[in-house]
């Protein structure tokens, strides 16, 4: 199959492959540049496992062709943050829990940052709304939605650890390295 | 029975870990997109496999044509069965005691004939995973079709076609548990209900599909495996590969969620393992989600006939349910055994004096049911809590009432139930009772009139559901007892390190639960250190003692709690190492926060740390000790645990469209004392929405003539963020006397606990307008046309599909 080059700035790095026209975005991130923080759930769109940010804009990677991405700025979870310098939403959905097996965490997460870049203060209702593209098995979404809405309050600053939610327990503090 | 489990050492110190939030262990790499989940990894030289599979449902195969295929760049070898070189195929592990099974063979490619949509007929092999799917395309497959069944109860007919020929019916098995004389029941009761639930074919389908990645090198197999059960997949392996247990390493790495579905030996993992053998290479196949609907197991589909006794007060007399369980095509892991465990919850909460369950096993051409969150308790809570008030509305007893009138109380436990097991310890009033204080009744009551005015029917159901989990006592669950091949204890090993840190191998395989948490802070309560310092490691049956794997709820109550034992010993022996360096005895001294020291006198003392690096250098231990600092445990429990609590949830439903709305949800659960409340409420909410995506949007689909109609999450539909509202969640602790930490399971109870009182709130919405019954799932579609049909004077009550 011919192969056409592209080039695409992911988190920050530029890197030029050649590839097959078909070849998927997500693929692309996870078998090419060995990014494989952004997960595949479905293969129709519907579960949002591969979210990832094109230009600035959540977009579902399985749904893309890489060639498409020729000459954009993508963002994966790996750009988000770091476990020492964790970003406001990778810190609430950690306090909030968030998020269980994890598997469609890194995809939640990239929806969610779409979300409070476009509206900065959601209502729980919007919340719901725009992370509907987003499937989740194991949180029936509580803490999710929990977590977007303490990240949103958090206002775009890094988070501090906010106390616990349930009155009479203490968060026993766990660090990030090593933890 | 559990009395004397229950009378062991606690063991923990006063560090108090255990019951306070802790948020996870596990997330940081979770959250930054450093999790190894097993379609993450690449092995060099690794080929990557693609699965040729039936588009008959029915069928049998005439030839395969591999030629074109291979003539493809990159494509290494087209295998078909008589390729694979295994000596067994898939496992069923259930063997009853004085049960004639039909259990048809069952290979990982099939043998001349398929019998399911999906069932793999070959596999390529190849350089490119986007080529090999080319490739499989290119594999062709002459079919000569074959008679269809698809409806249980039409394969029970006489002259239906047969699933399996050599059987000569459809029929699997026959099985029952419970009262032998039901008719006092019925002699007993004022009045006799009869309702036939369906209970309809669901998928566990959790977001990460399977994948598996064999490598053979030099006379040793490793597999990485999206699995629940690394350790019995890979003694499966051993007979399959004719190997050497010893020469096999199962690892089951970051599982991106289960639900049962990864409890289980697949097929694709036998023909990875058998092909990275043959062809000398590593091998990877991941699933994509349309092979995962069709080929992955699916869960529930009973048709229960169910009736009920009840005297004009309100009194139970008795319960029988008639179960048609359609268990697919074949067999996998526990398939037939599934519907038995729905009669061992059958009484629920309820002092029922007659409770029986007959359950008909059935093949059909549909691929195998088998272990779905909750597996039989769903269903056997759905029909008793769908009954209880359909009965309520019969007898004109308040739902509430009616429940209070027969639960087993508080006093009466432990309580052995007519089924013949005995229930741990219970308080279903004061969960119930918890829960009405959070509901307020009076105000959903004016909501009702108010919305009524506005074309919206709104309905309250409840569900008070007990369950059975912690699998469990081998005793009863093995061989000799219900049939299980296997035991169901749980391992772990607690190792101290000499700079004192911890690490703790548990034989259960996590997936999301959260017990690298849990289990740390077990561990470090009783160490007398931090749960940071503990480590947890699972899953590799390359380190840490053979485990059964996690299932059944049983993680905490038998895994943890065989760390909580293994932790205690070790906690023993540091004291013996404390007393003989602080030249005290050993009763004297105590673990005070995190300190070992010496009782009366807390200035002499020593920590964890330093009395793990005392134990490496045998001149510190007393006479006789041996070195390290180590111990392990195989806690094999004397019970089940019982689980329970009460759910409300509220539905609006919009009478001209059929559309149901959960719009609020209160749940009320016990499962003892918490170790990590955070963990148990994101337990209690998952299994809700699991219940409730039941209930109301999915459905597996076969057509009449067995092609999977919802094969994707197009057509499948798992709720969403949108879907469902947030619930409002709470506790009561009343500790299970079978284990030293009082803990029962909660992994499943939000799903067991769920489905019915959804559907008890839509039929409560529905009332005015005729509908006295309604079967899942209550999508708008059928909603709306049962509103119709109650309308026109012809509610189904019980028939409707």
């Amino acid at each position: 199959m011919p192969r056409v080059s592209v080039s695409v700035e992911v988190n920050g790095v530029r890197h030029e492959r050649e590839v097959e026209p078909r070849l998927l975005l997500v693929h692309f991130l996870r078998d090419h540049l060995g990014l494989t923080g952004t997960h595949v759930g479905c293969d129709t769109s519907n579960c949002g496992a591969c979210t990832v940010h094109l230009n600035g804009e959540a977009v579902k990677s399985c749904t893309v062709l890489a060639v498409q991405a020729d000459g954009a700025r993508v963002t994966t979870i790996e750009g988000m943050g770091s476990e020492r310098e964790l970003h406001p939403l990778q810190e609430a959905f950690w306090e909030h829990h968030g998020l269980q097996c994890g598997y469609c965490t890194p995809g939640m997460i990239m929806a969610a940052a779409d979300l409070l870049e476009r509206n900065p203060d959601p209502s729980e209702r919007e919340v719901r709304e725009a992370l509907a593209g987003n499937l989740c098995r194991c949180t029936g979404y509580h803490n999710i939605v929990k977590a977007v809405l303490a990240a949103a309050k958090a206002g775009g600053e890094r988070a501090t650890a906010e106390p616990p939610e349930a009155p009479g327990e203490p968060t026993i503090p766990v660090t990030g390295v090593g933890a | 029975m559990s009395a004397t489990d229950g009378a062991a050492t606690n063991g923990a110190g006063r560090s108090g870990y255990v019951g306070r939030r802790m948020r996870r262990k596990e997330d940081p790499p979770l959250i930054t997109g450093k999790g190894v989940y097993t379609d993450d990894m690449v092995l060099s030289g690794m080929l990557y496999a693609a699965i040729v599979r039936s588009p008959e449902a029915h069928a049998r195969i005439t030839s395969i044509d591999a030629g074109p295929a291979l003539a493809l760049p990159g494509i290494h070898a087209v295998l078909t069965a008589d390729d694979l070189d295994l000596a067994a195929g898939m496992p069923m592990a259930w063997v009853p005691p004085g049960v004639e099974i039909k259990t048809p063979e069952h290979w990982p490619l099939a043998r001349g004939e398929v019998k399911h949509v999906g069932q793999a007929v070959a596999a390529v092999f190849g350089e490119d995973k986007y080529a090999v799917v080319d490739a499989a395309e290119q594999v062709v497959v002459e079919y000569e079709p074959l008679p269809v069944v698809v409806d249980p109860e039409k394969a029970l007919e006489d002259g239906s076609p047969l699933v399996h020929e050599e059987f000569g019916t459809n029929k699997t098995h026959e099985w029952g548990l419970g009262s032998e004389d039901m008719d006092v029941a019925w002699e007993e009761a004022d009045l006799v209900i009869e309702r036939r639930i369906v209970n309809h074919r669901v998928h566990g389908a959790p977001i990460e599909p399977r994948a598996c990645i064999a490598e053979y090198r030099a006379g040793y197999l490793t597999l990485w495996t999206t699995t629940q059960i690394p350790h019995l997949t890979r003694s499966f392996l051993a007979g399959s590969m004719q190997m050497s247990e010893d020469r096999i390493r199962v690892v089951a790495p970051d599982v991106g969620g289960a639900f049962g579905v990864k409890l289980n030996h697949y097929p694709e993992e036998a023909i990875a393992c058998a092909a990275a053998r043959r062809l000398g290479r590593p091998v990877k196949w991941t699933e994509t989600r349309s092979e995962h609907m069709a080929t992955t197991i699916h869960g529930r589909d009973q048709i229960d006939r169910v009736k009920m006794g009840l005297k004009r007060d309100g009194t139970i007399t008795g319960i029988h349910i008639n179960v048609i369980a359609d268990l697919g095509a074949y067999f996998l892991l526990l398939t037939p055994f599934i519907p038995s465990f729905t009669a061992f919850v059958a009484g629920g909460c309820y002092k029922i004096p007659r409770v029986r369950t007959d359950i008909t096993g059935v093949f059909t051409n549909k691929f195998p049911t088998d272990a779905t969150r909750g597996a039989g308790r769903p269903e056997a809570t759905h029909l008793l809590e769908v009954m209880i008030e359909q009965a309520a509305a019969e007898l004109g007893i308040s739902p509430v009432e009616i429940r209070r009138k027969n639960f087993i109380p508080k006093e009466d436990f432990p309580a052995e139930v007519a089924v013949g097991v005995v229930y741990d310890s219970g308080d279903y009033h004061g969960t119930l009772d918890k829960l009405l204080s959070k509901l307020d009744l009076d105000a959903f009551e004016r909501e009702r009139e108010q919305l009524r005015e506005q074309g919206v029917y709104r309905g309250i159901g409840f569900s008070t559901y007990m369950e059975i989990c912690g699998l469990a006592p081998s005793r009863v669950v093995g061989p000799q007892g219900v049939g299980i091949q296997a035991g169901f204890w749980e391992s772990a090993v607690v190792r101290v390190h000499p700079s004192g840190s911890v690490t703790v191998f548990t034989g259960t395989s996590p997936h999301g639960q959260g017990l690298d948490t849990s289990m740390a802070q077990i561990a470090a309560d009783r160490l007398g250190t931090s749960p940071e310092l503990v480590e947890v490691i699972h899953g590799d049956t390359n380190t840490g003692p053979y485990g059964m794997g996690t299932y059944g709820s049983r993680s905490l109550a038998v895994g943890g709690e065989a760390v909580a034992r293994t932790a205690v010993k070790v906690q023993e022996k540091a004291r013996r190492i404390v007393a003989h360096l602080l030249e005290a005895a050993p009763e004297d001294i105590e673990l005070a926060g995190e300190r070992f020291s010496v009782r009366g006198s807390p200035d002499r003392g020593m920590t964890l740390a330093e009395v793990a690096g005392a134990a490496y250098i045998p001149e510190n231990l007393p006479e006789g000790m041996e070195p390290g600092l180590e111990e392990s445990t195989f806690y094999d429990p004397s019970n089940f645990v019982y689980p329970f609590g009460a759910h409300a949830c509220i539905v609006d439903v919009d009478a001209e469209t059929g559309k149901v709305s959960v719009v609020r949800w209160v749940a009320v659960d016990d499962c003892g004392p918490a170790i990590n409340p955070m963990l148990i409420d994101g337990q209690v909410h998952g299994g809700i929405t699991h219940a409730i995506g039941q209930a109301l949007y999915e459905r597996i689909h076969y057509d009449e003539n067995g092609q999977l109609v919802t094969g994707t999450f197009v057509d499948y539909c798992l709720p969403s963020a949108a879907d469902v509202p947030s619930y409002e969640t709470d506790r009561t602790e009343t500790p299970s006397p079978t284990n030293t930490l009082g803990v029962k399971g909660v992994g499943e109870a939000g799903t067991i606990a769920g489905s019915p009182a959804v559907v008890n709130a839509v039929i409560d919405a529905l009332r005015p307008l005729g509908v006295s019954f309604i079967n899942m799932p209550l999508g708008p579609m059928r909603v709306w046309e049962e509103i119709q049909r109650a309308r026109a004077g012809a509610s189904e009550g019980g028939q409707s599909a």
